[in-house]
C-alpha cells in the first residue's frame, strides 16, 4: 500500500498496464515526455520510450480515429482527451466508429482494446469549456462503456479493468479530485469489475446515488442528514453504462426513496434515465418521488459556478424533502 | 508535353514524386533584428501616427500582461494568458485592417483588441468576471468579445472560429460590405479538422477572409516542428487549398503590416482568401497554469529574446527620431498606473445578478429555466452565507 492521489493512482495503472503488455500505447495532447497538462502520464516516456507514450498533434478526431485503428489492429490504445469539453471534435469517431465497430462488422473487427481517458467536471473555475460532464451524450450510444472513479483506489482498479476490458471504454476522471482526493492504494495490479455499483454505506431510510466527483459531495450531504437521524444508503454507480440496475433497485426496494445527483444539466442527464428505470421496477415501493439534484439547464457558468453546482446543501435539502414527503 | 485536359494536368511517363522540398516558402522580413530596414524591402503604407499607435499598443499589452500575471499569482484573478513576444503579430495585423473588418481570435490576440480600442477598464471587467463584463462573467479570463469593436467573442475549443470566419466572410461578400474577416489561430490549432474545412471552403467560395496563423513554436508543451507537423509549417497547406499564401517574420511589425495590408486588398478587392503564417515565439508560459521549464531550455528562450518585436520596433523608432526614452518611460508609467487603478476598481464591482444565470441561453428564458432559477433562489435564501457573492441581491 502507498498513499496516492487520484493522478498518481491513474499513473500507476498506466504504468502497470504498459509493463504487462508491450502493445499498450498511451497518447494525447501534451501527454508525451511532459506527462500531460495534469501529469497523469508523467514518467511513462522515460520508462517505455517515446513510441509507447507520446504526444499527438492537436486534433481530437485524429486522436480517436488513430486510436480506433490501433485498437482494431489488436493493440491496447489508451488515448487521452485533454479535457472532456474537447471530446466533441471526436464525437463522430466515438459514436459512429468506436461504438459500432464490433456490431456493424458482425464481430469481424472490434476496438475492444480502446480506452479513452478524459478529465471531466466542474468546481475549478473553468467556465463553459473546462467544466462539463458529458457522460449522457455517450450513455445514449450503445457499444461503449462509461466508467468514472470517485477516489484513487477506485481509479486504479477501474482503469486497469477498462484498459484490458474487451470493449471500448470512456474513462472519465474527476479532475477536481485529481490532487484533492488521496488514499491508500495497493502498488501492485488489481482490478475492480466494470458494470458493478458500489454500496459505499448501508442504510435503511433513503438511497443516495451518484458517481465520480459527486460522491464526495454526496457523502458530505449524507453526513448532515445522518445528524438529523436519517439512515442513508450511499451508492457509487462507478459504471454509468451499462449501469448496475440490480444493485440500485435492490437498494430502493429496501429504502423506498431515491435521490440521484449529477453535475451535468438536468434535462437529458443520466439521472433521468436511472429515475425512469427505478420507477418502472420499484413503483409500488416508492414512498416519495425520485429526486434529481443536478446542474440547471444552462451552459456551465463561471461567475455563478458556486450557485450552479449540485452541492452538498442541495443534496441535503433533497434528502429532507424526500423524507418529509 | 502531353496534357490531360480534363484534369488540367501534364502527363508524365516516369514516376515523379513531390515532397516538402518541392515548394520552399521564404519568410518576409523588412525590419532586421538590429532594428534597421533591409535596403531593398517593399515597404507597407505607414506614417508616424500609425507606427506610434502600433508601438503604444504593443507596449500597453506587454504591461497589461505583466500586471495580470502578477495579479493571478496574488490570487486576485483565477487565470491569465500572455502574448509576450507576439505583440507585433496581433497589433500590426489589426493596424492593417479597416475598423469594419471582423476579427476572430483564438485567445492570444489581446493586441488586436486593444488596437481596436478596447479600454483597460473593459479588459479588467472581463478578467474579474464582474457585472460590467460584456460577457456577463460567464467565461474564463481572456475570453474577450465586443460587438461594437467587431471583435468576435473568444471560445476555448480550438479551431472552431476558423470555418466560422469563412462563413462570416461569405456573408460580408454577399452583403457587399467591402469588409473582410481576419481569423487568428495557433500552429497547434491548425491541426484541427476545422482548419482544413475552413481553408477548403474559403477557397471554393472565394471569400474575403485572412487566415492569420501565429506560429509561435509551441502548443502548450508540444513543439511545432516534428511533433505538431512533419511538413514545412502551416504555409504550404494554403497552397494545397489553392489560396494565396505568405510566410512572414511575426516579430517584425513592418512585415506584419505589409503582408496584412496586401492580404486585405486581395481579400476585399479580389475576394481572394489569404493565408499568412507569422513566425514567432511564445515568450511566456502557455498560461498561468503552465511552467515551460518542463519542456524547453533557457537558451532557446534567450535566442528569441534577442528577436523581441517590441525592442526591435523601439530601436528603429528611436533611430528615426519617432520615439525617445522619455516617451517610453512616461508611457510605461502612465499605462501601469491606469492598469493598477482599473484593476482596483474592477475588483470592487460585484458579479452579475443571479438572474443573469438564465439569460441568453435563448433569446428569452424559457418557463422551465425560470422555474429552475426560482428553485435555486429559494435554496439560496436558506443558505445565504454559502452563496455570499450573489445572495445579498436576490430580488
Ligand atoms: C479542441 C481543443 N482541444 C484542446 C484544447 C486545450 N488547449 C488549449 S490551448 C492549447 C494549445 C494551443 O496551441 P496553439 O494553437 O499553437 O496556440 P498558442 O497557445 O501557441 O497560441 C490546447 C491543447 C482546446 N482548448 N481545445
Ligand atoms: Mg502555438
Amino acid at each position: 500500500m502507498a498513499k496516492m492521489n487520484l493522478l498518481q493512482a491513474i499513473n500507476s495503472a498506466l504504468d502497470l498496464a504498459m509493463a504487462k503488455h508491450d502493445n499498450v500505447y498511451s497518447f494525447g495532447e501534451d501527454t508525451g515526455g511532459f506527462g500531460g497538462v495534469f501529469r497523469a502520464t508523467s514518467g511513462l516516456t522515460e520508462k517505455y520510450g517515446k513510441h509507447r507514450n507520446f504526444n499527438t498533434p492537436l486534433v481530437e478526431q485524429g486522436i480517436i480515429g488513430f486510436a480506433n485503428g490501433l485498437a482494431s489492429q489488436g493493440s491496447y490504445a489508451v488515448a487521452e482527451i485533454q479535457f472532456g469539453d474537447y471530446i466533441f471534435p471526436a464525437f463522430d469517431q466515438i459514436v459512429n466508429e468506436t461504438a459500432k465497430f464490433r456490431y456493424r462488422s458482425g464481430n469481424e473487427f472490434n476496438v475492444g482494446g480502446l480506452t479513452i481517458r478524459t478529465p471531466y467536471g466542474g468546481g475549478i473555475a473553468g467556465g463553459h469549456y473546462h467544466s462539463q460532464s458529458p457522460e449522457a451524450y455517450f450513455a445514449h450510444t450503445p457499444g461503449i462503456k462509461i466508467v468514472t472513479p470517485r477516489n484513487p483506489y477506485e481509479a486504479k482498479g477501474l482503469l486497469l479493468s477498462a484498459i484490458f476490458e474487451k470493449n471500448p471504454v470512456l474513462f472519465m476522471e474527476p479532475k477536481r479530485l485529481y490532487r484533492a482526493s488521496t488514499g491508500e492504494v495497493p502498488e501492485e495490479e488489481y482490478t475492480i469489475p466494470l458494470g458493478k455499483a458500489d454500496v459505499v454505506k448501508e442504510g435503511n431510510d433513503i438511497t443516495v446515488l451518484g458517481w465520480g466527483a459527486q460522491m464526495e459531495v454526496t457523502e458530505k450531504a449524507v453526513e448532515k442528514a445522518e445528524e438529523d437521524g436519517v439512515s442513508c444508503e450511499v451508492i457509487d454507480l462507478r459504471t454509468i453504462s451499462p449501469w448496475d440496475v440490480e444493485t440500485v433497485t435492490q437498494s430502493v426496494l429496501k429504502t423506498g426513496r431515491l435521490v440521484i445527483s449529477q453535475e451535468a444539466p438536468i434535462t437529458g442527464g443520466f439521472a433521468s434515465e436511472i429515475a425512469a428505470t427505478v420507477q418502472d421496477k420499484c413503483f409500488l415501493y416508492l414512498e416519495s418521488p425520485i429526486a434529481r439534484v443536478s446542474g440547471i439547464d444552462v451552459p456551465y457558468p463561471l461567475c455563478h459556478e458556486k450557485e450552479y453546482m449540485a452541492d452538498h446543501l442541495k443534496i441535503y435539502e433533497a434528502i429532507k424533502r424526500s423524507m418529509n414527503y | 508535353m502531353a496534357k490531360d485536359k480534363k484534369h488540367n494536368t501534364e502527363i508524365v511517363t516516369k514516376p515523379k514524386w513531390f515532397d516538402k522540398d518541392s515548394v520552399t516558402i521564404p519568410m518576409l522580413q523588412i525590419l532586421k533584428e538590429d532594428g534597421s530596414f533591409h535596403k531593398d524591402a517593399d515597404m507597407p503604407a505607414y506614417d508616424k501616427e500609425l507606427i506610434v499607435k502600433i508601438h503604444d499598443t504593443m507596449q500597453f499589452i506587454r504591461i497589461l500582461d505583466e500586471r495580470m500575471i502578477a495579479a493571478q499569482r496574488q490570487g486576485r484573478i483565477s487565470f491569465y494568458l500572455a502574448s509576450r513576444g507576439e505583440e507585433a503579430a496581433s497589433v500590426a495585423s489589426a493596424a492593417a485592417l479597416d475598423f469594419g473588418d471582423m476579427i476572430m481570435g483564438q485567445y492570444r490576440e489581446q493586441g488586436a483588441l486593444a488596437y481596436r480600442g478596447f479600454t483597460v477598464e473593459q479588459f479588467m471587467n472581463q478578467l474579474f468576471s464582474n457585472e460590467k463584463d460584456l460577457g456577463k462573467g460567464r467565461q474564463m479570463p481572456v475570453h474577450y468579445g465586443c460587438a461594437d469593436l467587431n471583435f468576435m467573442t473568444i471560445s476555448s475549443p480550438l479551431g472552431t472560429q476558423i470555418p466560422q470566419a469563412t462563413g462570416y466572410a461569405f456573408g460580408q461578400k454577399m452583403d457587399k460590405t467591402e469588409n473582410c474577416t481576419i481569423c487568428y489561430f495557433g500552429e497547434g490549432a491548425a491541426s484541427e479538422g476545422d482548419f482544413h474545412a475552413a481553408l477548403n471552403m474559403a477557397s471554393v467560395y472565394k471569400v474575403p477572409v485572412i487566415f492569420f496563423c501565429r506560429n509561435n513554436g509551441y502548443a502548450i508543451s508540444t513543439p511545432a516542428q516534428g511533433e505538431q507537423y512533419g511538413g514545412d509549417g502551416i504555409a504550404p497547406r494554403g497552397i494545397g487549398y489553392g489560396m494565396k499564401t505568405i510566410r512572414i517574420d511575426g516579430n517584425d511589425a513592418f512585415a506584419v503590416l505589409k503582408a496584412t495590408q496586401e492580404a486585405r486588398r486581395l481579400a476585399v478587392e479580389e475576394n481572394e482568401p489569404v493565408l499568412i503564417e507569422a513566425m514567432s515565439y511564445r515568450m511566456s508560459g502557455h498560461s498561468t497554469s503552465d511552467d515551460p521549464t518542463g519542456y524547453r531550455t533557457r537558451e532557446e528562450e534567450a535566442e528569441w529574446q534577442a528577436k523581441d518585436p517590441l525592442d526591435r520596433l523601439q530601436k528603429w523608432m528611436m533611430n528615426e527620431g519617432w520615439l525617445d526614452k522619455d516617451h517610453v518611460e512616461e508611457h510605461h508609467a502612465e499605462v501601469k498606473a491606469k492598469v493598477l487603478a482599473a484593476l482596483k476598481e474592477s475588483e470592487k464591482v460585484p458579479v452579475p445578478h443571479i438572474d443573469e444565470l438564465i439569460n441568453d441561453v435563448y433569446d428569452e428564458p424559457t418557463d422551465m429555466l425560470k422555474e429552475q432559477l426560482d428553485e435555486l433562489k429559494d435554496h439560496m435564501r436558506k443558505y445565504p452565507d454559502t452563496y455570499s457573492k450573489t445572495s445579498g441581491r436576490l430580488d
